[in-house]
């Protein structure tokens, strides 16, 4: 799936790292707790989540992935902006829950890693 | 090369930057990202214990042709039971802690997921010292 049909599907807006939008993913994990997503081997996932915070960034960071999807339409703040562009990451917000971004994006075909 | 980075316990807008240096360090010394991956998840947990346990810390990172040695020494209340510690799901953070999305108790059992080699020395009412060991191969 694309990034672009992605955020198209969650309603989402782009926060920062417009550049990969065209770039594709195929799994997602959605977790609040940021231990487990630290657990997770695979790369080139999009976190879902509705944790709001430098470490939900720094968590992605680690990940080795690019992606994060914000639920609910979480605040960005200025902080969370500068390390996310530091490490080219893309941050989408959604208006809808995680739930239903999970949901929707799941239907899609987004695969879940486990 | 030797690295060093100071941490202070309960700043965690700082948390994670020095497990980022190093991940940008590994990347230029064209380390496999696998084992890179491996190197900054554990890092990157014992650097969000010290933030959330201890009152501060210093990392030492010594990057060799082989694989690298983590040592992050930490003054703080020390680990009163190791292997309780390490017991999957035990946890004595705080709430803020928690709020951060951390304190699951699952960051010292996925260290040693991570490492090829990890121990644990602690003294309580002193402090805590963890070592590290990743191969590059």
């Amino acid at each position: 799936m694309t990034i672009s049909d992605l955020c198209t599907l969650v309603n989402g807006t782009v926060v920062c790292g417009a550049n990969r939008m065209n770039e594709s993913v195929e799994y997602a994990f959605a977790s609040d707790l940021m231990s487990d997503v630290l657990t997770v081997k695979t790369n080139q996932f999009i976190l879902i989540t509705g944790l709001a915070n430098t470490q939900s960034i720094r968590t992605v960071e680690m990940s080795d992935t690019p992606f994060l999807l914000l639920c609910r339409d979480k605040e960005v703040t200025e902080d969370m902006r500068e390390l996310a562009e530091e490490s080219n990451i893309l941050i989408i917000k959604s208006p809808y829950s995680l739930f239903k971004c999970a949901g929707i994006l799941y239907s899609a075909g987004l695969k879940p890693i486990y | 090369m030797l690295l060093e980075y100071k941490i202070e316990g309960g700043d965690f807008t700082q948390a994670g930057y020095a497990s980022s240096q190093i991940k940008k360090t590994l990347k230029q010394l064209n380390v496999d990202p696998a084992v890179i991956k491996r190197v900054v998840i554990a890092l990157y947990e014992a650097e969000v214990n010290i933030v959330a346990h201890a009152y501060r810390g210093v990392i030492y990172a010594q990057v060799e042709g082989s694989g690298i040695k983590l040592r992050l020494e930490d003054e703080g209340p020390g680990i009163p039971d190791i292997e309780r510690a390490m017991t999957p799901g035990f946890s004595t953070a705080s709430q803020q802690v928690r709020e951060m999305g951390f304190g699951a108790g699952m960051g010292l059992p996925n260290i040693s997921d991570n490492a090829d080699s990890f121990k644990i020395e602690s003294s309580v009412g002193k402090g805590t010292t963890l070592y590290i060991e990743i191969k590059f191969r």
